[in-house]
């Protein structure tokens, strides 16, 4: 399905509401944590990547002090090469910091079927073998299919599942905003 | 059994001429030539806008019989030539074994007793086509060899192929030269050349044929005797017998339809139906060995006929035998390349299926005159036709040529006065 | 852009913008052969046979370590030893291995074009290992990842291929690939052992090696065969050394920053002075480390699903 092809239903956050969620995400994390000392960030490319580095941010902005932030591409762990039509294409793996002993935090913006986490941790554990790891996401959507949850939710969002949610973010679209779009049909 | 073929243009490749006329077949001879013929028992075959021709005659076939029965024997490629216009062939003595003594050469002619065409077996120039001692020339040519040639099998000793000559020359017999040095060619897989380059197949160049076209042509000079130098594919080949002719040498040469139509470029995609020796060479060979046909350096065409099993071609390139079979395209071929392009008229070209071939191997024929043997080619060159292998009649299907279109096909093979194939049917 | 292709056959075939997305693929997969556990599990499940009708084990080893990492299973089946060596046509073992349920065909064979004939014969991916003295894309794909890895891009750049061009199916593959990715190509090696009208493939040939190296930014030496002196092709290791063996003095004709590569085997002190290709302008070894990456990328893109199926 071509995000084209649909039409917006509704704006769920604007640029203001993802900002509240992202500066409370980063609260949350250093609150559970008891500060960041040994945290660090892991984006999810690819929208996953400028959520992990603005948490980064706020989280300096609070505490003063900068968490590494890693890049995960989780294209050789999806579970479903072999349905796809076309190979999708794989990215770099940027995580300069070793994991093994870390508390990671994984950054992704949707949480949906809970595929791409379990991908996501197959990887991680394919780097080293982390304290512990947590899941932030700007979006949860419900409908999973495997049983993994998020430690910090932007927005819950119930959805069906014909819709689809777009989030975008100035650094890959130019504008900063959250929508429901459905089909047209 | 009496014909009447009526209304068609009778080609006469000496004279060079085309006449509207008819001709009256009898018991195995033509009777008369001639315009508003009447016959009232006769079967009455309509020629209207075709041409007459006297029978085609392939003189460099491979009919692998005996001894490669699975490729082609004697019943299927003389089948093959019947559906492709000829009314006779001469076979090569690459056999097994060898046609290289009168045994060979009486069981072939007995076999094709019952051939849809005629056959006129080459014995070979040495024992076992070895390059080394010479045949029974006498013996092979008493038995019913028209000419001899060691053909796959080039006598690299020019000191044996010198005595060759002489001996030949001493009966009267033509020597038939496949012209490859091997020591050039060695294990060559196709023409040396960008394409050869590209494909990382070993070559094999130009000269490797060219110094034994030059060889031969002095030893028949220096001996007298008559050579014929079969399948020419380089332009070099080509000025060599033109100078040799000039210069009154009695030296003959022949070209297939696959040299005169395609190019190395044939090979890309590694096809091994495009795998010949000798090898298909570059666009500026194809147009000289046009111009030889064009200017009568070259005197025959020849098919080279050489089937293989479908399995034998199904292997990597290099693993693969060299030959493709050529009776059934050839006629097309040689209407649609050269004819239609008007590099040959059509007596020029009918001459150098039959005329020609038949006065270098000594065989009578080639004109359609009253009290001559009723072997008439009929030839549509209006008719086309697209090349379906599977249709072939030959054992073997390594074409090159595929779904091409030809145009200009032979419609009736009268062999005998008995007609072997009509309307692009067999009869036999 | 997706891989479309089931085959990779030789770099004649490829365009551009296929030999960008092989080597951008090769960049995430060389991250994999850095880590400590050099396992990820993209190829669970499907299974890759190094079908090897002559020898070569540095080759077969880079292809099965990279399959071991995409954790595909791998089979080696070698000439000897097998059906093959009981006479077994190409296309029948092509079909056995398709019967067994083979995914990808990885083969290296001493005909030219074979490669190119078990793709038309068996459905299953086949990579080109290496065929007679026709292709041998894998080689050339790693030589141009290491030479865009160090110089950034390979338009632009002039690359001098050494030594016997004839029988190289490596130098075939590097001219197709680095011309059309906009580099100069240039071919220097003793005249016996230049192939006829290689400029048609778009090289410039060359047979004074001085005037060759001029100004080039890679060297990419070829191994020099003593069986090519004993079929006659050139006199002498010492004659061949002397005119064509890269040296430190000759280096210093080339740009000065510029590469020396070697596909290997390497007969040091034959047509390269050790001297150069352990210094330190040498890729030799990355170039082995690079070729597991770039086998990784191709086992990805031709194991892709279902729709892969549009041959050469």
């Amino acid at each position: 399905m071509n995000e084209r092809d649909l039409k917006e239903k509704a704006q769920i956050l604007d640029d203001k509401g993802m900002r509240r969620a992202l500066v409370r995400i980063a609260h949350e994390i250093i609150e559970r944590n008891k500060g960041v000392e040994n945290v660090a960030l892991i984006g999810v490319r690819r929208r996953g990547v400028p959520l992990a580095q603005r948490l980064a941010k706020y989280i300096s902005d609070i505490e003063g002090t900068t968490v590494p932030v890693g890049i995960l591409d989780i294209t050789l762990y999806r579970d479903d090469l072999t349905t796809l039509a076309n190979q999708p294409q794989v990215h770099q793996t940027e995580v300069k910091f070793p994991v093994t002993g870390k508390k990671l935090v994984l950054v992704d913006d949707v949480l949906y079927t809970g595929r791409t986490v379990r991908a996501a941790l197959d990887a991680i554990m394919d780097l080293g073998r982390p304290e512990v790891v947590q899941l932030a996401v700007l979006i949860d959507r419900g409908h999973r299919e495997i049983p993994i949850r998020a430690d910090y939710v932007g927005k819950n969002v119930p959805t069906s599942r014909k819709e689809v949610i777009s989030v975008r973010l100035t650094e890959i679209d130019g504008e900063e905003r959250v929508v429901i779009l459905e089909g047209t049909e | 059994m009496r014909f009447l073929i009526k209304g068609g243009t009778i080609v006469d490749p000496v004279a060079e001429t085309l006449t509207e006329s008819d001709v009256l077949v009898a018991n195995g001879l033509i009777v008369e030539t001639g315009k508003e013929l009447k016959d009232p028992e006769a079967a009455v075959i309509d020629a209207t806008g075709r041409y007459v021709c006297p029978g085609l005659l392939d003189m460099h076939v491979h009919l692998r019989e005996p001894g490669y029965e699975y490729k082609e024997d004697i019943q299927s490629g003389t089948r093959a030539a019947a559906m492709g216009g000829f009314t006779a062939v001469a076979c090569m003595p690459n056999t097994n074994p060898v046609a290289d003594n009168a045994a060979v050469i009486s069981f072939i002619k007995q076999k094709a007793r019952h051939a849809a065409v005629g056959v006129y077996p080459i014995g070979a120039l040495t024992k076992g086509s070895q390059g080394k001692e010479l045949t029974e020339m006498a013996d092979l040519k008493a038995a019913g060899a028209v000419a001899l040639s060691d053909d796959g099998q080039p006598v690299m000793d020019a000191g044996t192929m010198y005595r060759v000559m002489q001996y030949a020359a001493m009966l009267g017999l033509t020597v038939i030269s496949h012209c490859e040095d091997l020591s050039l060619a060695a294990g060559g897989q196709m023409h040396e050349g960008a394409v050869s380059t590209m494909l990382g197949l070993k070559g094999i160049p130009a000269a490797a044929e060219e110094v034994m076209v030059a060889r031969d042509i002095l030893l028949a000079e220096a001996t007298g005797c008559r050579l014929h130098l079969a399948h020419i594919s380089t332009e070099g080949s080509v000025r060599l017998i033109r100078e040799a002719k000039a210069r009154g040498i009695k030296v003959t040469a022949e070209v297939t339809p696959h040299h005169f139509t395609l190019t190395d470029e044939a090979v890309q995609g590694f096809n091994t139906n495009a795998k010949v020796n000798p090898p298909l060479r570059r666009q500026a060979d194809v147009e000289a060995v046009k111009e030889g046909l064009r200017d009568g350096t070259i005197d025959v065409i020849a098919t080279d006929h050489a089937p293989h099993a479908y399995y034998e071609k199904d292997v990597e390139f290099q693993y693969a035998p060299n030959g493709l079979v050529g009776l059934e395209t050839a006629v097309g071929l040689v209407f649609t390349r050269l004819v239609q392009p008007g590099i040959l008229t059509v007596p020029q070209a009918v001459a150098k299926l039959s005329w020609h071939p038949r006065q270098v191997l000594g065989l009578p024929g080639g004109r359609l005159t009253p009290g001559a043997v009723a072997d008439i080619t009929v030839i549509d060159p209006n008719l086309s036709e697209v090349v379906d292998p599977a249709k072939l009649q030959s054992k073997s299907k390594n074409t090159p040529f595929a779904r091409w279109k030809l145009t200009g096909l032979p419609v009736m093979t009268m062999v005998n006065g008995n007609i072997v194939m009509q309307e692009r049917r067999l009869l036999v | 852009m997706f891989w479309q292709r089931k085959d990779l056959l030789g770099l004649r075939q490829l365009t551009p913008e296929e030999i960008n997305l092989v080597l951008d693929t090769a960049v995430p997969m060389k991250e994999i052969i850095g880590r400590k556990i050099k396992k990820t599990p993209t190829l669970r499940g499907r299974s890759v046979v190094t079908l090897f009708y002559e020898n070569s084990t540095r080759t077969r080893s880079s292809f099965e370590l990279a399959a071991k990492f995409l954790s595909a299973d791998t089979v080696g089946l070698s000439a000897s030893g097998s059906s093959v060596a009981k006479g077994e046509s190409l296309r029948d073992t092509g079909l056995t291995l398709t019967a067994m349920g083979v995914d990808v065909v990885v083969m290296r064979h001493p005909a030219s074009g074979a490669a190119e004939y078990l793709a038309r014969c068996i459905p299953a991916a086949v990579i080109n290992a290496g065929d007679g003295t026709h292709e041998h894309p894998t080689q050339a794909l790693l030589d141009m990842f290491t030479i865009r890895e160090k110089k950034g891009s390979l338009a632009g750049l002039k690359v001098a291929i050494v030594g016997d061009i004839l029988h190289s199916r490596v130098a075939r593959s590097n001219i197709w690939g680095l011309t059309k990715m906009g580099a100069e190509v240039r071919v220097v090696g003793p005249a016996t052992l230049l192939p006829p009208d290689i400029e048609q493939m778009g090289a410039r040939v060359y047979t004074e090696v001085e005037a060759a190296l001029e100004g080039v930014d890679v060297v990419n030496v070829l191994r020099i065969q003593l069986e090519r002196q004993q079929q006659g092709l050139f006199p002498s290791l010492r004659e061949y050394s002397r005119l064509f063996g890269i040296n430190q003095k000759r280096l210093e004709l080339t740009a000065p920053d510029a590469l020396i590569m070697h596909p290997g085997p390497m007969n040091r002190g034959v047509e390269i002075d050790p001297q150069v290709a352990y210094g330190n302008r040498s890729v030799i070894n990355e170039q082995v480390t690079n070729g597991v990456a770039v086998r990784m990328a191709l086992l990805y893109l031709l194991t892709g699903g279902e729709h892969n199926a549009i041959s050469h």
